[in-house]
């Protein structure tokens, strides 16, 4: 099967086409301000070198995310709530920025229902008043809406009666539900519901851009989008859940370590221009985040890597009187104003130049650099990096740390607490790899009680592994990535949460 | 008498967090019903105990329940003031005030929210001081005073009063078991207090004590200073250790999220360990098989980038901590104040020693 997978960056798009483990051919192009431009270059030139059909394209972008950080192509979004008479105190929107609020916050609308932590109802869900609430989003014109119910991860009952409403009374209403997105918390889960709601108009959009770009370069393949935990999903999926491909860059570029190393189990550093970021990859996948995460100032909970940055990259500055490091960075123009490139800026890849760890740009221009300093830089680089891998590790003992990224060369081949520092051959387009290869997922994040902790374990990943094939994986070739349980505090009945994923081919 | 501004409630959620001495729940959802009372019009008075009259009533709130269902009932502000509104149908007399009944955690929050609807002052008191796991280990079950009535309300309109009850433990027994039945989740308003039960057993001046330790913290950041430095000077507190998190174990058992945490040192505690076993809120210090610090003296973890606290809930291995230990109310540190919340209290088998020394 040749894949062709890209990932579309602020700076550069990255092509690549991987063939039964083989990497085919490599590319990176500036990302253009159309995008799909831009995508077009990049699978013209990756097909052409290697000369073979495409079977599938998966493609990373930050396109999404961006949407809600910048603020654009938002569409206003009708917030349906079921949970009176709770949850009145905080209705929908609250805690949003004014400036996020405005164009997304459509209404909201609060009605009786939902359900309690242990599957018993909370209240009758009040349909008379879903209708009503449908007939006025209808006379508003809104065409988006999140329906968010009391416990919903745990029983999505009341969610598909409500979406299943608002679509008879609404004709061509798009409809997100908040158990599709994330776990307990209603107010994070709803938040990630009605900030899914705002974008889809843009993935839409954005995903037939990328169709455009296929049927423009010529290639008759399906096409994926890759996600933030490392798999991908059917483009018609995704164009639904945009929110789950928001962090897919740097997830992409630990997946590319992973299957590049063939190594499951290490700490990936992408060292960048400006940043060094930090990734823990456990059974091949990135550990994800266990906190609510802030996305364009609103806190939500769906599942996003665990990824660590620190001002540290070739571009970053360096001050010559105490040898620190960044955090600022020359970044992009880094061959017009580092020293060795004939500018007069002082920058970590000056540093690196001098110390013969990488043969770019002039080196008799760095030659008057003190040894003294050189060495000062690098013991604080490898300090940092000696830190902050530290810092990604569940437990203790050393570590296999995987190098990545344009400025892996800063990378020692010591530091305390590695047992290895690995290097790639493709480690510049590690994230457009990671697209390449990646796989289908099911999920599962549930209280349980009652129940012994194995037998909670196996009911949940009975319902990961029928998702994964809801999702288009292949079922024989399905294998468990992550299982985790945790015991909640307060409840009666041994209540147990347990989180699980588990990954297969497409099928 | 003052008025709280809008800052002074959000240095409230702050301070209360850290006094939650790793529990109590998070105060986010109480500090968002707040801000929008705040925005709706509604504004809190503070006042002192010592302007309490003697034979005034004090409401004494909190919501008792599990932190998870917590995180999709959400908190409401309405539901506290009903349950107090039905502790007065009950005894037939309004209240002059309100007031928590533990000050740590989410529960810091709640008489403010009776506070904006019923239009009485908060009282600047409570009876822990901090957050404990069990609703019997307060000052005023030290003091024995009575246990009950108690109110406790569920948000579709079951109500409940448990009119008498021979000591605290069967209170918080039956209490428990109508919280388990709401879905884990009450709000509840506690034995009602005179003015000269508060002023003469209630932990004067804790709200504004929350208050200034949120501030002393918000202005470190503001200024870029050591946010830990400034809870240490605003507290009195004492550094017992910084390190990384290097174990987590956790289980539930009864109902209360037990376990221990191990922490390696760095710095000048690089070379030397510690072990910090939690029920709910951080109970004991361990170093080399000896208790270093102990509950009733508050134990913080502050995560070292932050400056924030980390819940018992929350930590997990690699973070960079410091661990500090901040003074006890006196009443806790008396022969039967140790009876309820020293480390006995709490099945260990040794006797309390201050790490604030003689």
């Amino acid at each position: 099967m040749n894949r062709l997978g890209i990932d579309v960056g602020g700076t550069n798009t990255d092509a690549t086409l991987v063939a039964d483990g083989r990497i085919l051919s490599a590319i990176k192009v500036p990302t253009t301000e159309d995008v799909t431009s831009g995508i077009v270059a990049a699978m013209r030139a990756v097909i052409a070198k290697a000369g073979v059909r495409v079977d599938a394209v998966m493609i990373g972008t930050t396109h999404f995310v961006n949407a809600v950080v910048q603020r654009r192509h938002l569409a206003p979004v009708a917030a349906i709530r079921i949970g009176l008479p709770a949850t009145t105190g905080l209705p929908p929107f609250t805690d949003w920025p004014d400036d996020l609020a405005l164009p997304v916050a459509g209404g909201s609308w609060m009605v009786e229902g939902g359900h309690d932590y242990d599957g018993r109802r909370f209240m009758p869900l009040d349909s008379a008043a879903v209708r009503a609430a449908a007939r006025d989003i209808r006379a508003r014109g809104i065409t988006q809406a999140a329906v968010t119910a009391m416990f919903s991860p745990l029983t999505q009952e009341d969610e598909a009666a409500v979406a299943d409403i608002l679509r008879e009374e609404i004709p061509g209403i798009s409809v997100t539900c908040s158990h599709m997105l994330g776990g307990i918390g209603l107010l994070e889960r709803e938040n990630a519901a009605v900030l899914n709601a705002a974008i889809i108009p843009l993935a839409q959009e954005t995903i037939s851009g990328f169709e455009r770009a296929m049927r423009e370069t010529g290639i008759a393949a399906p096409l994926y989008i890759t996600q933030n935990d490392g798999t991908v999903a059917a483009a018609s999926q995704a164009a639904m859940f945009p929110v789950f491909s928001f962090a897919s860059g740097p997830t992409n570029s630990m997946r590319g370590a992973a299957y590049l190393s063939r190594v499951q189990n290490a700490v990936v550093v992408d060292v960048g221009g400006t940043t060094a970021d930090f990734g823990h990859l456990h059974t091949g996948f990135p550990r994800q985040a266990n906190a609510s995460v802030r996305v364009g100032g609103v806190r939500t909970l769906f599942r996003m890597p665990d990824v660590l940055s620190i001002g540290l990259g070739g571009g970053s500055l360096i001050d010559p009187d105490n040898a620190g490091i960044g955090p600022r960075s020359v970044g992009y123009r880094l061959t017009q104003e580092a020293l060795a490139f004939g500018g007069d800026k002082l920058t970590m890849t000056d540093i690196a130049v001098a110390a013969g760890l990488v043969d770019i740009g002039d080196r008799s221009r760095v030659r008057h650099l003190a040894r003294g300093l050189v060495d000062a830089v690098l013991a604080r680089a490898a300090s940092m990096l000696e830190e902050h891998v530290d810092r990604m590790k569940t437990e203790a003992g050393d570590v296999v740390l995987i190098a990545v990224g344009g400025g892996a060369f800063l990378v020692p081949d010591r530091l305390a607490g590695v047992r290895e520092v690995v290097r790639l051959e493709h480690g510049g387009c590690a994230n457009a790899v990671g697209a390449a290869i990646a796989q289908v997922s099911g999920e599962v994040d549930q209280v349980f009680q009652g129940l012994a902790r194995d037998a909670a374990l196996a009911q949940a990943r009975d319902i990961a592994e029928r998702r994964a094939v809801g999702a288009g994986a292949a079922a024989d070739s399905l294998s468990l990535v992550e299982a985790e349980d945790i015991p909640i505090a307060y409840l009666p009945g041994n209540a147990i949460r347990v989180r699980v994923k588990v990954v297969g081919d497409i099928a | 008498m003052r008025q709280l501004s809008a800052d002074d409630i959000e240095a409230l959620s702050v301070g209360a967090w850290i006094l939650g001495a790793g529990g109590g729940g998070s105060p986010y959802h109480g500090l968002l019903n707040m801000r929008r009372l705040y925005r709706e019009g509604a504004r809190i008075s503070l006042m002192q105990p010592d302007d309490l009259e003697d034979d005034d009533d004090v409401a004494v709130v909190s919501v008792m329940g599990a932190p998870l269902v917590i995180m999709e009932r959400l908190v409401d502000a309405r539901l506290i003031a009903r349950a107090v509104e039905a502790m007065q149908e009950h005894i037939g007399r309004r209240f002059r005030a309100v007031m928590a009944i533990e000050i740590g955690g989410g529960n810091g929050m709640q008489p403010l929210m009776v506070a904006a609807h019923l239009g009485i002052p908060v009282v600047d008191a409570d009876a822990m001081g901090r957050a404990y796991p069990e609703a019997q280990m307060t000052s005023f079950a030290v003091a024995g005073l009575a246990p009950a009535p108690l109110t406790s309300v569920d948000p579709r309109g079951t109500e409940a009063v448990i009119s008498r009850a021979p000591t605290w433990k069967w209170m918080e027994r039956a209490s428990r078991k109508l919280c388990t039945e709401f879905g884990s989740i009450a709000a509840t308003c506690k034995a009602p207090r005179t003015g000269a039960e508060v002023k003469r057993w209630g932990i004067s001046g804790t709200t504004s004590q929350a208050i200034r330790l949120g501030e002393a913290v918000h202005s470190a950041y503001r200024r870029h200073e050591d946010p830990i430095e400034a809870i240490l000077l605003q507290e009195r507190g004492k550094r017992l250790f910084e390190g990384k998190v290097t174990a987590v174990e956790r289980r539930t058992t009864e109902g209360f999220l037990r376990g221990r945490t191990g922490i390696q040192g760095l710095g000048a505690d690089r070379d030397a360990a510690i072990e910090i076993e939690f029920q709910n809120e951080w109970l004991v210090v361990w170093r080399d098989g000896a208790p270093m610090a102990s509950t009733p003296e508050l134990i913080c973890v502050i995560d070292n980038d932050t400056g924030e606290a980390i819940g018992t809930e929350m930590i997990r291995y690699g973070q960079r901590v410091t661990v500090i230990a901040l003074p006890s109310p006196p009443i806790f540190l008396t022969p039967a104040g140790l009876g309820y919340v020293g480390p006995r209290a709490f099945g260990y088998d040794f006797d309390f020693r201050s790490v604030f020394g003689a």
